[in-house]
């Protein structure tokens, strides 16, 4: 059984994503993310776009951004690898980026080929540019990603928070 | 085949409001020679990107129009891109693809196209509402009027000579062109 603090951290993303205006959200499918992406399909202020590799989502923010609207991506740390050239469109132009990740390859990753770049994801983001923000506590999502969101709209610059694996619970193999 | 100048100067002729996203290279360059317009995004880089700008774009703003022009190597390195637009079939979208059928940049090396990748198929394959080629010059006010007026999304492959033209270099300031454009196309 969850407690309520530990499955209302996809909905306090949500309520910063409503506060700041989000209009687009790009994403590829994922466990962690599904309640998120969930909400964001349910709510008919927001143009939710399923992608089919995740750079794909950095050309959505940018396209977005140029018509006046904000986006946010959502994405496994996986699919941040598939990204690292597409990001030098948001340095370049100065494109705001509210990017949301769940991480696999840490603390208890049952799949080994998750590991390697789990194991960067965080470096990676940094060395393209991208404040970047751990949560590991449910607690903590409000305030940091609300802050970190704020960040990135005031000063067009590109937030990436990562979502830790022991956050959104370790992925159970058997089924 | 088609004089690529020619082509997309006869494309943006009147072209009004219509909100225009060109892919490196040669598009790019293309697009400028048809005249500087502050509702140009020229690309420098982002490989494969163009096409999903041209979603972005054209999903914030469903009053406009938008143009994505670029070539057959970007249209490839991002064609998963056309299965993303196909979900959301985006009515004022279209995308044309200045198809020489080889990588102009890096020394005129064959692209898929050459050997019969058929793009217009692909387009066609993932929903988009028109998917053709064209190769006559005599067809480019037909898809001029596409562009402006046809329900999309659409997607145009130009059969464009294998040929290299002299470059024509629009602002390479990333900050300067989307700054230009968001505030055209804001206080418009």
């Amino acid at each position: 059984m969850h407690s309520p603090i530990e499955t209302s951290w996809p909905d306090a993303i949500f309520a910063q994503l409503r506060r700041v205006g989000i209009r687009q959200v790009g994403y590829v499918p994922d466990a962690g993310h599904s309640r998120l992406i969930a909400l964001c399909r349910a709510d008919p202020d927001i143009a939710d776009v399923v992608l089919t590799t995740e750079e794909e989502g950095v050309g959505l923010v940018a396209g977005a951004a140029l018509g006046g609207q904000r986006a946010a991506l959502l994405m496994q740390s996986s699919g941040v690898g598939n990204c690292i050239n597409m990001f030098s469109l948001l340095r370049n132009c100065g494109f705001a980026c509210v990017l949301l990740v769940t991480m696999r390859g840490e603390f208890g990753e049952f799949n080994q080929w998750q590991v390697p770049m789990g194991s960067i994801t965080g470096d990676v983001l940094r060395l393209s540019g991208f404040l970047t923000y751990r949560v590991d506590n449910a607690e903590d999502v409000d305030e940091i990603v609300g802050a970190g969101c704020d960040m990135a709209f005031d000063g067009n610059l590109q937030v990436a928070f990562l979502l830790s694996q022991r956050l959104i619970g370790r992925k159970q193999w058997t089924r | 085949m088609l004089d690529r100048r020619d082509f997309v100067r006869r494309l943006l002729i009147g072209r009004g409001d219509l909100l225009v996203v060109s892919g490196l290279g040669a598009s790019t360059f293309d697009v400028a020679a048809a005249g500087d317009h502050p509702l140009n995004f020229y690309l420098w880089g982002a490989m494969g990107g163009t096409a999903m700008i041209g979603l972005g774009l054209a999903l914030a703003r469903p009053d406009h129009r938008v143009a994505v022009l670029t070539g057959d190597g970007d249209m490839l390195m991002g064609i998963g891109s056309l299965a993303t637009i196909g979900v959301k079939q985006p009515k004022n979208l279209a995308i044309v693809v200045l198809d020489n059928a080889h990588y102009g940049e890096t020394g005129m090396q064959p692209s898929h196209t050459k050997s019969g990748v058929d793009l217009p198929g692909t387009a066609l394959a993932c929903r988009f509402r028109h998917a053709r080629a064209v190769s006559r010059i005599e067809e480019a006010a037909a898809v001029r009027a596409l562009l402006h007026e046809g329900e999309g999304p659409i997607f145009i492959s130009a059969r464009i000579k294998e040929e290299d033209v002299p470059r024509v270099l629009p602002l390479r300031d990333g900050y300067a062109i989307k700054q230009r454009f968001v505030d055209t196309l804001n206080t418009a």
